[in-house]
């Protein structure tokens, strides 16, 4: 057996982690418990019932190196109510990202930033006379540009989902056969 | 025919063969305790304090394998649970806990005794349960009972709002348990098998590294199955004393802090380590960075969380001891001519070197009572036979060095969460457990006093506990760090008032015995077995600056020990 030096578990990695979680009250303040209790560092969370009532999919952002961020999977899999986790990190996937910006929009900024809503592909979903919100969905990086576009543009209010992720290509990760 | 929640409940707990349950009444189950009034197949056990229930509960569980159960009431009856949930938890005991809690149209109002059962012991439990129908009741307590034995087992809470326990529905046991989120493993990997197979018969200096997950899993005749066909030498934790014989001289002893001299050493130097139902505890690596520099390691544990947590492993088996060692047995059984047998043999002679400091060596001619001679006589006036329980400190120390263990499940002790007060309810659950054995409490008069109030426990169900209270008169091992570590500030480590602990114990209606010289140990030992029906506190005063050697501070290396 050879044991190379392996120097990439030192370095810190972002993760995006897949889980599907029995739909019943508590789930979410046992995986968020986990975190804060063996002090994890989690980015951000989403949680909804899917297709399937009983069930609820969380997609869940956190950071570490290597070694932690398999034992961040390996206890959030010792959940009781964990059916099945999936840490996307380790294969190709799609991530989105919603993003939803109320922007002061008056005089020359209102054209502003109607073209950068353009070139984020994103929309214009409300409207006042001094202001705009917009929309726009993305993988993370993308959504960082689009708020870096924005810098010189006043903001009155972010709101991000946090990230969505699912593995690429014909399988699913559900409990049902594909 | 329909029945009431408390009805189901006595019938689930019927169902699972329970025969005890431990508690204290309240409020929001007098419908449970008005069902438990009406039978008697559980009997109910009343403690004096509701964590007194739960270690009774878990030395229980501790002391026959089977779950303990545990009934107290909402509020504080739950919040003083906790300590004892925790305990349980930290080390992996089987225990199913029934809360009671406020009526349903009462729950987030800050209702009177209202807490968030669920929520406070979330952290502490491997699975807890809110029952909102009483319709769900029996299926909760099948799985309540199914993840708390199974696995790595586990206290499980079940939160039950008075209400659901008036409710009436049809009630039918579940037969089978099936749950899609949870599939604990069993048999180990072939091919880790194989490859562990392979390090431990090339080993050239082996060290078998046992805790208390042989225990759990009852996985004792195989684990002496697994060293005596070696013929390794074995050292096993504070938790896992008693799965492999004391008595064996294949057995090094305990390892870790307080472990002996050969033990830690033989752990330094080996290089093929092999760890069965342990968990790499910081009380047994000491400094990781320095922790078993040359060893390739080999883990068998049931719980996939606990392999390369603390320590990284080579070999990692994820299963039950018992069939993971099974397995290997098999294929060892196949060896005929090992072809480390020189290796091996020139390996055991530099463990006798070490063996031959003899690091548990005290003072023989003291005039004061140490605390390891109380212990020896103590396993010598009981053939090493007793049921051994312990608070937490100085005297469990001594007890884990000085009582030789034999066999499984018949040292008894937080050793996760070291919580002081366990020693005495445990040992109420262990001599309920097996009611014709010697059952012997190893105390501190610090300790003791944590739970004192369970005497009353012991004298309304006549259990003829022997407490063996070493008294110094300090808490001992906060004393020692103190005297080690902060140039003997002794800052709150001793009581300026201390009770007549025969007094006390006679006010309780026990025998107390006062022993102050070395000679009248043995004797005052042999007069309390005698006493088979009666509880007889034994108030030891003991060498008050007495010292646990050997030592292993913090930060240091299993190599780097305070000897005598």
């Amino acid at each position: 057996m050879v044991y190379e030096a392996d120097n990439s578990e030192a370095v810190e990695m972002k993760h995006i982690i897949s889980i599907l979680i029995e739909n019943e009250a508590g789930a979410l303040s046992r995986v968020a418990g986990l975190f804060s209790a063996r002090a994890y560092n989690i980015e951000s969370l989403t949680v909804a019932p899917t297709d399937d009532p009983s069930l609820s999919r969380m997609t869940l952002v956190t950071s570490g190196t290597d070694e932690i961020v398999e034992q961040v999977c390996k206890q959030l899999n010792k959940l009781i109510d964990v059916v099945k986790l999936v840490n996307l990190t380790d294969d190709v996937h799609v991530e989105r990202e919603l993003i939803l910006i109320k922007v002061k929009a008056e005089n020359e900024a209102r054209d502003e930033v109607k073209r950068i809503v353009d070139i984020f592909n994103g929309h214009i979903i409300d409207m006042t006379d001094t202001t705009y919100t917009l929309e726009v969905t993305g993988d993370s990086e993308k959504i960082d540009a689009l708020l870096k576009a924005l810098e010189h543009i006043t903001m009155l209010e972010v709101v991000r989902s946090g990230q969505l992720g699912m593995g690429r290509g014909a399988k699913g990760m559900g409990c049902k056969p594909c | 025919m329909e029945l009431t929640g408390a009805e189901i409940i006595i019938e689930c707990l019927k169902a699972e063969g329970i025969d005890y349950v431990f508690g204290y009444p309240g409020g929001a189950v007098l419908h449970i305790y008005d069902a438990f009034y009406k039978q008697d197949d559980v009997q109910h056990i009343l403690v004096r304090h509701e964590q007194g229930a739960t270690h009774a509960a878990d030395g229980y569980a501790r002391a026959t394998g089977k779950p303990g159960v545990v009934l107290v009431t909402s509020g504080p009856g739950a919040t003083n649970a906790v300590t004892g949930i925790a305990t349980a938890y930290m080390d992996s005991i089987p225990m199913i806990v029934i809360t009671g809690q406020v009526p349903s149209h009462l729950i987030g109002n800050d209702a009177f005794q209202e807490v968030d059962s669920v929520g406070i012991t979330r952290p502490i439990v491997k699975h807890n349960f809110l029952i909102n129908d009483v319709k769900d009741m029996a299926l909760i307590f099948k799985k309540a009972f199914y993840v708390a034995t199974t696995g790595r087992p586990g206290p499980v809470v079940i939160d039950i709002p008075k209400d659901i326990t008036a409710e009436k529905t049809e009630f039918e046991y579940p037969s089978k348990i099936e749950m899609r989120s949870y599939h604990p493993t069993v048999k180990g990997h072939n091919g880790q098998i194989r490859r562990a197979i392979e390090l431990i018969k090339s080993a050239q200096r082996p060290m078998i590294y046992s805790g208390g997950g042989v225990i759990l899993g009852n996985g004792s005749e195989q684990l002496r199955t697994f060293t005596r066909s070696l013929g390794y030498p074995i050292t096993q934790t504070l938790m896992g004393l008693g799965a492999f014989p004391a008595s064996d001289p294949l057995s090094l002893g305990m390892l870790g802090m307080h472990g002996t001299y050969e033990a830690n050493m033989s752990m330094h130097h080996c290089d093929v380590l092999i760890a069965i139902g342990a968990r790499f505890d910081d009380r047994v690596t000491g400094s990781l960075e320095k922790f078993c520099p040359e060893a390739k390691i080999i883990h068998i544990d049931v719980d996939p969380a606990s392999i390369s947590k603390n320590v990284k492993v080579d070999v990692p088996i994820v299963g039950e001891v018992a069939p993971v060692l099974d397995a290997i047995n098999a294929e060892l059984a196949k060896i005929t001519e090992p072809s480390n047998l020189g290796a091996i043999e020139k390996w055991w002679a530099q463990i006798n070197e070490w063996r031959a400091q003899d690091c548990l060596k005290y003072d023989q001619n003291s005039k004061i009572i140490k605390p390891q001679y109380v212990v020896e006589e103590l396993y010598k006036a009981t053939h090493g036979d007793a049921f051994v329980t312990s608070d937490v400190g100085q005297h469990q120390m001594f007890a884990a060095q000085y009582y030789g263990f034999d066999k499984p499940r018949q040292w008894i002790n937080s050793g996760g969460l070291g919580t002081m007060g366990f020693g005495l309810p445990a040992a109420m659950g262990v001599q309920l457990a097996h009611p014709g054995e010697m059952v012997a409490c190893i105390t501190g008069e610090s300790s003791i006093q944590m739970c004192i109030q369970e005497l009353s426990t012991c004298k309304q169900y006549s259990l003829p506990l022997k407490i063996i209270n070493l008294n110094n008169g300090y808490m001992g091992m906060v004393r020692q760090w103190q005297e080690f570590f902060y140039e003997k500030r002794y800052a709150m480590s001793y009581f300026d008032a201390l009770p007549d602990f025969v007094a006390l114990a006679e006010s309780y209606g026990h025998v107390g015995i006062k022993v102050e010289k070395p000679e009248d140990v043995r004797p005052a030992l042999d007069e309390a077995f005698k006493q088979k029906d009666r509880l007889v506190f034994l108030d030891f005063i003991t060498d008050r600056e007495e010292n646990v050697y050997p030592m292993i501070p913090t930060g240091a290396g299993l190599n780097e020990m305070i000897l005598v």
